[in-house]
């Protein structure tokens, strides 16, 4: 470059010998020295950006997804992050998870212990809103869904099990979950803290199962908005008498194959922690 | 031709260059002229221009940015249906939009293209083709608005020579740009939304604060003390496509030669002064030029401009207004 040689020219002048040392062109000093800077510029952005992969690779959040989520890669690439499956929903049971989920930020999730879904909407509104297919627009009635299925994950806690009933609310007065309950309102959730129980033997689970009173509904002649193909084909949950040769009239909820996973036995069962609870469909191992 | 070339080259990176003198109009170089025999006393001229202070058009886009980030919280709030979703994808009325490149990664990372999606995309392109592209940047983002609040603070702290501005090689936007493309396309994953503080800003103002807006915070920081402006002038993929979609737009600012003092008032406060090279004596090469595709539109250099060499035009409907 020109600019070195006058500094160049300058060196046998020894008298200033002293300054001539830094003989290092400042311009190209600093085109260098913003060269690195840019350097550890991207590779900081791009290292902080894949570190969203650590949460998603060691599925530190397993999630339950809202109703016709794809299988979870799927859905993380698919999904744009906007929400608007959450602002849809009638019982705000969608939420959106935060950046500790990593690639997952953004991304609808449900958790049913604090508020399931239950399907009040009847036509899959989550399904409608989504503008890119995340949730899969192939599905049409609740019974098609496929979140999760539902475990007693702990039978010792698990109030049928014990061959007790329920008198009370659900889950205290502080609850904010809510629930349609069709012969109270059929177009507006009300609060679970709202509703008294009294129960010879509890089966909450099973009377708070969108499939089950669906399949009631059906059964009464009187399908969710008139339409028969709301009407599912399996049974998702009975209880069933269990004897345990002590005299003591036992129920257990057992979980069918018509369960979808929406959470809501979850999310009514009375008992601390949840005696039945919903296995994540991304982690149930498929036979 | 050789316009758009210049422009779609500042927008990946390179910097302007002076024209060579056959690029210059017998008008213009007339001016340049005469310019250049008068003598200039260039503190006369700023003491002269010192009254002159206008927020017209920062106020009129501040108030339309918080408006529409609003919009979709009141949308949200009372249930009006206005206008839904975030910033990355929405509803308006019912009809779909979706952010270009939150979309682009989507499809790259997802490799099938939903209808909706599609109809969103191309709703979005054509409204910000015809606002003019990086319209969206300073009139829409949250993430400028608090980045020109940051700024604020680290020009003062620059000023008191308590911290000095460092800045990036520009190009390395297009190397962020393709980088995420094919990490999109590659891992599946849409990595940039991790990182974006305009997707992640957008949800916090909608449905909460989240912890994610500690990254934003980090960046915000960043600016202040290191460099200015950073995440728009040097990362974001975002400003990127809005920038190539602005391109060919009708709106645009333009600059006119003539009354022009040459103080350089405007390229102190823009965020891409690389946009502003022609306002230097003696390189516009028309009596008037369009400033290039990467300009935000935000009109901060239009209130700055004592002379009003500067304004927004809509081609084509000049003779009309």
């Amino acid at each position: 470059m020109s600019d070195d040689k006058p500094d160049n020219a300058d060196m046998p002048g020894s008298v200033v010998a002293k300054q001539v040392p830094p003989v290092v062109n400042r311009r190209k000093q600093q085109q260098r020295r913003q060269f690195l800077r840019t350097l550890m510029l991207a590779a900081g952005v791009v290292g902080v950006s894949s570190m969203g992969f650590i949460p998603v690779a060691r599925s530190w959040n397993p999630r339950l997804r809202p109703p016709g989520a794809l299988d979870e890669a799927e859905l993380l690439a698919a999904c744009i992050k906007c929400g608007q499956c959450v602002q849809v929903c009638p019982v705000k049971a969608i939420k959106l998870a935060d950046i500790m989920d990593g690639f997952g930020v953004g991304v609808p999730y449900v958790d049913a212990r604090e508020q399931s879904c239950d399907f009040s909407c009847d036509g899959l509104q989550c399904i409608l809103a989504c503008p890119t297919g995340a949730l899969s627009h192939k599905l049409n009635y609740p019974s098609e869904v496929r979140m999760g299925f539902a475990r007693l994950d702990r039978p010792d806690l698990c109030l049928a099990k014990k061959g007790e009933g329920f008198k009370g609310k659900i889950r205290g007065p502080e609850f904010d979950g809510m629930f349609r309950y069709n012969e109270i309102d059929r177009w507006k959730p009300q609060r679970i803290r709202d509703q008294e129980f009294d129960l010879e033997i509890c089966d909450l689970c099973v009377r708070h199962c969108p499939i089950e009173i669906r399949i009631a509904q059906c059964e009464a002649g009187e399908p969710p908005s008139g339409d028969i193909n709301q009407c599912p084909p399996r049974h998702a949950i009975e209880l069933r008498p269990v004897d345990e040769g002590d005299g003591i009239r036992r129920m257990r909820p057992e979980v069918l194959d018509g369960c979808v996973g929406c959470g809501a036995c979850e999310m009514v069962c009375p008992t601390s922690p949840a005696s039945i609870v919903v296995d994540i469909e991304s982690m149930v191992k498929r036979v | 031709m050789s316009y758009l070339t210049e422009s779609f080259m500042q927008l990946l990176g390179r910097a302007p260059r002076k024209p060579k003198p056959e690029e210059y109009t017998p008008e213009v170089k007339q001016i340049h002229f005469y310019k250049r025999g008068e003598k200039v006393d260039l503190e006369a001229i700023r003491a002269e221009h010192m009254g002159h202070k206008s927020h017209k058009w920062r106020n009129r886009r501040w108030a339309t940015l918080i408006s529409v980030n609003l919009l979709f919280l009141v949308s949200y709030y009372f249930d009006v249906q206005l206008l839904e979703g975030a910033l990355t994808g929405s509803r308006f009325i019912g009809f779909h939009m979706a952010d270009l490149n939150s979309a682009l990664q989507v499809m790259l990372a997802y490799k099938h293209v939903v209808l909706n999606l599609l109809i969103g995309t191309v709703t979005i392109f054509v409204l910000w083709f015809l606002l003019g592209g990086r319209t969206f940047c300073s009139w829409v983002c949250p993430y400028h608005f608090v980045a020109e609040l940051a700024e604020k603070i680290h020009l003062k702290l620059v000023e008191r020579k308590l911290i000095r501005n460092h800045e990036f090689h520009r190009g390395v936007r297009t190397v962020f740009y393709v980088v995420f493309a094919v990490l999109a396309l590659v891992t599946g994953y849409t990595v940039f939304e991790t990182v974006s503080p305009t997707g992640i800003l957008s949800r916090a103002v909608i449905y909460g604060a989240t912890l994610a807006l500690g990254w934003v915070a980090f960046l915000l920081l960043f600016e202040i003390f290191f460099s200015q402006r950073a995440w728009c002038r040097y990362v974001c993929p975002i400003g990127m496509t809005y920038g190539v979609v602005g391109l060919l737009s009708p709106l645009r600012v333009v600059y006119n030669v003539e009354a022009c003092k040459h103080e350089g008032e405007c390229r102190k406060v823009c965020e891409v002064p690389h946009v502003l090279e022609p306002v230097i004596k003696g390189r516009a090469t028309d009596v008037t030029v369009p400033i290039g595709a990467d300009c935000t539109r935000c009109g901060l250099c239009i209130d700055a401009c004592p002379t009003s060499s500067l304004r927004y035009e809509i081609r084509g409907l000049n003779k009309v207004l």
